[in-house]
């Protein structure tokens, strides 16, 4: 391998990898970008449409090139961009988007047959026949033109998040970053200073600027002693700062262990929230190139990052001893020149477009000279110098261009910030109106010099402490010089070859010229037409370029022409840390039920209701199929007595002097009237008058109710509950608190319910004359333990509801299974649950759907008229009283079979549209005390129609069967079994 | 986004529940004349502006606080928060 002298990598710390299943060998602080071009690797991917040979193009986030798929297995990362893969030993990395090998790409055919594949391609060619777009144009495209694939494989890391607080948040650890930091450390702010390198430093790691008369890397490292020394600054390497989001909140990536060959135990990366009073942003430029023919090729690189690769890693793209050229329109380009020359790298010269173009050192200027051509099949190796309009072939072995440097506005511009257009720097800047509290600095805000962003670092950190009340205090900086940046605006190399402006995308100059030629006269149409700027580098080496051709192109200026914005995030974040560790059963956390380890004890399987598992069904020995358990369950709760955890219903406890008359205004119903020890269904409506929740309402006390809403709708009940006492009534005497997870709740449910309990309960007549239906109290069990009982029926059984502190639910539970023994008690789960009440027509969820209305359910006459309440008077309107739709019961006619829930309601022989819609079914089920499948539905003026035979038709499906309208009350219609 | 909640200071916009227009606040009489244009105005017609707008968030994870929390929609500027208690308050005197 061949490297250059110096450098900032650790010669006595070799590392093994592997590229395409060859063995490398780099240096601990090499990139895998920086390690390959040191073992001669110049080619490392194909690009996107045209499978063109490509190398690395730049040194750090921007690379729209050098994407390699980087680990194997479930560990395959792709389009990792090799310039930031920090090199590890045993690193494995594949080159992308290729049939065959990457040397012959048998893909490279479609480089021949570009003249078809121009902007727009696509939309064009593939528009007929329109069938074949889905099943042939599109997977065969998606296979031809894409970048890495995924492994397909779950995750094995952990991922995290976490918070993180600040006086002062620092963007970017480069020379004005550190300033900044110093600045605000010394001021004993806090500070968090984060930065997307391993290595802090930024362009002074690349540069071989001196300061004070050392190596910038020596200030470097004494800052970061002195920073890491403090106790109020926190450094947070290998951390993106992604998004500015409101409130001076940013959202960051810390790249925890992608350095590492495994995470190991620890986390692989966190994703932070950090709340900052105040950031600069320091992220630097990133320098653009100009466009030429075939200037896409191996070996040709951003100017600064050749810098970047010859000073920090001690390489050089190209065939060793081959010379280098260098194409400016600046004085930047010439730096690249004078540090080759210092390290003894062989020079061609330096191609400067302007005519004056002053040397900085003794090497050969081609001035008012552009390059114009290249050649290489896998690498540059020759370049066409034109000056005057004399064209001549040089010999190269690699080729620097520089462009001039775009600030870094990334950032800047989240919160519809504009980036504005700085003529003397040929580049925009933060405007005026970005984010608020966010002080753009040094090379990001246009000081790019070295002295001058230093400086700038100590003037925004001063600026944004002083905005929260902290003094600053004096920081002496290093003496620094700035290097001349004159610059001519040239943009683009005009000729007739392809001239590439986004590489990752594979838009040409003549694209973005066809584009214009076809009215994509916005950037944005440009952009969306042509692709550019799209995918893993959104275009950050290309979007200006584009934009000065675009301008050309129309004459105007390119403030004129726009701008481009940006959105977070600065660069690609995985969903992984995105999710932050929330995934499997830690996505959404399970609520359990008091019962449930006693219920999983027992064999029940369970079925997720909302965040709650509850207890689906018991399943015993030998039944092989669930409708026996679930027929059982169900039978035992008819003819014996069962028991079911309930607990997961909401349960709000109000209170107060008024609690009476504020259930009244929420209830549709009379609440105010219900006697104390008494309980009373009620239902409540929304403000626009439909249905929205049912439940019980049992009053405890002459100031004291115990309110239950459905399972789903527990939170939102409560939360409007506190709209209506604190946004509508404040006024009224009232508190509530929800008691959801304080009682554990069972329903025992059967004729031989009250037998149990009275085996269970200390001192309290349960005799149907003390306690009858609906009766409620709050009375001891066994032998002293607090407890609620409600007299209430889901099952249409004799039945009651028992609550008891939520710890003392499973105890509960064991109890009744052990006292009802010879009772047969059974427990009984959700699927038992639903069958009984659909036998019972009692509504659930699938009846309320917030589309219904009270009179569908048969319980118009319960919506008051004698007071006003939530949705009172919008329920009487107009629309709303004409609803002809009624719940009834529907048997199958003829042999025996599901009726599918969700199917619609048709008269006989009706046509299946709109129109001819009589309703639909809403809940079905096997009744085992019926013994045939029945179902609970909507039907037009249903409850005038019993016994008539309709369709219940599901055309999705194609099935239609014959039912017959009954009463929705399948057992016990005379309510009378409930009230024994 | 962080809300100046007025008794606990600046809280997280996550610990919220977000209802929408403050006008909610206006139920109209159920007994006037007219009751039932008047509800469909409250319950169906909201303006939607770009700009400054008092909207109703509920503390639902906090302090169980129903606050009017006036918003620069454009920019996300919160310019105050008030608990509704102390806003109907106000609107009595």
């Amino acid at each position: 391998m061949t490297r250059l002298t110096g450098g900032l990598i650790d010669r006595d710390t070799p590392l093994d990898f592997t590229f395409n299943g060859r063995s490398y060998t780099g240096f601990a602080g090499d990139t895998l970008a920086s390690a390959l071009m040191a073992n001669g690797v110049d080619l490392v991917g194909r690009s996107f449409k045209y499978h063109r040979p490509r190398g690395v193009f730049a040194a750090g986030s921007e690379e729209p090139n050098a994407l390699v798929t980087l680990r194997e297995g479930a560990r395959a990362e792709p389009n990792t961009r090799a310039t930031v893969a920090e090199l590890y030993a045993g690193l494995t990395a594949r080159s992308q988007n290729h049939v065959g090998t990457l040397e012959r790409d048998l893909l490279a055919v479609n480089d021949l047959l570009s003249p078809m594949f121009a902007a727009g391609f696509y939309y064009k060619t593939f528009m007929w026949p329109r069938a074949f777009w889905e099943k042939l144009y599109e997977p065969a495209i998606r296979r031809a033109a894409g970048l890495g694939a995924l492994s397909l494989e779950p995750d094995p890391d952990a991922y995290d998040k976490g918070f993180l607080h600040c006086d002062l948040l620092v963007i970017g650890a480069g020379a004005a970053g550190l300033a900044a930091a110093l600045t605000a450390g010394r001021a004993g702010a806090r500070v968090i200073l984060a930065d997307e390198d391993f290595r802090p430093g930024g362009r002074l790691l690349s540069e071989s600027d001196l300061l004070d008369e050392a190596p910038a890397s020596d200030w470097v490292a004494a800052v970061h002693a002195e920073l890491a020394a403090l106790p109020n600054v926190r450094i947070m390497p290998r951390t993106t700062v992604f998004g500015v989001y409101d409130h001076g909140i940013y959202g960051a990536v810390e790249r925890v262990a992608d350095h590492l060959p495994t995470p190991g135990d620890g986390v692989r990366q966190t994703l932070w929230r950090i709340t900052a009073k105040r950031a600069v942003l320091a992220a630097g430029a990133i320098e653009r190139h100009i466009p030429f023919a075939d200037n896409d090729r191996p070996g040709i690189l951003l100017a600064g990052a050749m810098r970047a690769y010859a000073n920090r890693w001690a390489t050089l793209p190209g065939r060793a001893g081959a010379p280098v050229a260098v194409f400016t329109n600046g004085d930047d380009g010439h730096r690249t020149a004078l540090d080759l020359r210092a390290k003894g790298v062989p020079l061609l010269g330096v191609v400067d477009t302007r005519e004056h173009a002053q040397a900085f050192g003794d090497y050969e200027v081609f001035r008012g000279a552009t390059v114009t051509g290249t050649r290489g099949r896998r690498g540059v190796t020759a370049i066409e110098i034109t000056r005057g309009g004399k064209a001549k072939w040089h010999d190269v072995g690699a080729l620097a261009v520089a462009g001039g440097w775009n600030p870094n506005v990334h950032l800047a511009s989240h919160h519809r910030g504009r980036p504005v257009w700085n003529p003397d720097l040929l580049a925009f800047v933060p405007g005026a109106d970005g984010p608020r509290g966010l002080f753009p600095a040094g090379a990001a805000a246009g000081q790019g010099g070295t002295g001058a962003a230093l400086a700038d670092g100590v003037r925004a950190a001063t600026a944004a402490l002083a905005d929260i009340g902290v003094t600053a205090p004096e920081v002496t900086l290093p003496a620094a010089t700035d290097f001349a940046s004159a610059q001519a605006a040239f943009w683009h190399v005009p000729g007739k070859r392809r001239a590439w402006v986004d590489f990752q995308n594979d838009v040409t100059v003549k694209d973005i010229t066809l584009a214009h030629n076809e009215n994509m006269r916005s950037v944005e149409h440009l952009k969306r037409w042509t692709t550019l700027g799209m995918a893993t580098d959104q275009g950050k080496t290309a979007n200006i370029s584009a934009l000065a051709v675009m301008a050309e192109i129309t004459g105007r200026t390119i403030p004129e022409t726009g701008t481009t914005v940006f959105r977070p995030p600065y660069t690609g974040v995985s969903l992984s840390v995105l999710g932050g560790g929330d995934t499997g059963k830690h996505f959404r956390p399970e609520r359990l039920t008091p019962t449930h380890d006693w219920a999983a004890a027992q064999g029940a399987t369970f079925t997720e209701v909302g965040a709650w598992l509850r207890a689906q069904m018991f399943p015993r020995a030998g039944e092989d199929h669930w409708r026996t358990t679930v027929d059982r369950e169900a039978r035992a709760v008819r003819s014996a007595v069962g028991i079911c955890d309930v607990t997961t219903l909401g349960k709000i406890d109000v209170q107060g002097t008024d609690a009476a008359e504020f259930l009244n205004r929420v209830y549709a119903n009379m609440m105010a009237t219900l006697k104390v020890g008494r309980v009373r269904y009620g239902l409540m409506l929304r403000e626009d008058g439909h249905l929205y929740d049912d439940g019980t309402c049992a009053r405890l006390g002459e100031d004291h109710f115990v309110v239950t809403t459905t399972t789903a709708n527990a939170g939102p009940v409560y939360r409007n509950m506190e709209f209506a006492h604190q946004c509508l009534w404040p006024e009224l005497d009232v508190q509530m608190i929800s008691t959801t997870d304080a009682w554990a709740q069972i329903a025992v449910a059967g004729p031989k319910s009250r037998t149990l309990l009275e085996r269970i309960v200390d001192d309290t007549d349960l005799s149907n004359e003390a306690f009858p239906f609906m009766a409620c109290a709050e009375l001891t069990i066994c032998d002293g333990l607090r407890a609620r009982l409600f007299r209430i029926s889901f099952s249409g059984e004799l039945a009651y509801e028992l609550a008891v502190p939520a710890r003392y639910g499973a105890a509960l539970m064991a109890r009744l299974m052990e006292a009802g023994e010879d009772l047969g008690v059974t427990p009984y789960g959700t699927e038992a649950l639903g069958v009984l009440r659909i036998e019972k027509g009692h509504a659930t969820g699938a009846e309320i759907t917030g589309q219904t209305t009270a009179s569908m359910l048969g319980l118009g006459k319960m919506v008051s008229v004698k007071k006003d309440s939530i949705g009172a008077v919008m329920s009487r309107r107009e629309g709303l009283a004409a609803e002809a739709r009624r719940l009834v019961g529907l048997k199958p006619v003829g042999d025996d079979a599901p009726i599918p829930a969700g199917s619609h309601l048709f008269i006989k022989g009706a046509s299946r549209t709109l129109e001819t819609d009589q309703g639909w079914v809403t809940s079905a089920c096997y009744s085992p005390g019926v013994g045939s499948h029945i179902a609970l539905g909507y039907l037009e003026h249903g409850d005038t129609r019993m016994g008539e035979v309709i369709v219940a038709a599901n055309p999705l499906e194609g099935q239609e069967m014959a039912v017959e309208v009954v009463s929705p009350h399948f057992v016990d219609p005379e309510g009378v079994r409930l009230r024994d | 986004m962080l809300i100046p909640h007025p008794l606990l200071g600046p809280r997280d916009a996550q610990e919220f529940t977000y209802l929408g227009d403050a006008t909610l606040l206006d139920r109209p009489d159920p007994d006037a004349p007219g009751a039932e244009a008047a509800f469909c105005d409250y319950v169906f017609l909201r303006d939607n502006p770009a700009g400054v707008h008092r909207e109703l968030w509920f503390h639902e994870q906090g302090d169980r606080s129903w606050l009017v929390v006036t918003r620069d929609t454009v920019t996300h500027e919160i310019l105050g928060a008030e608990l509704v208690r102390d806003v109907r308050a106000g609107a009595r005197t």
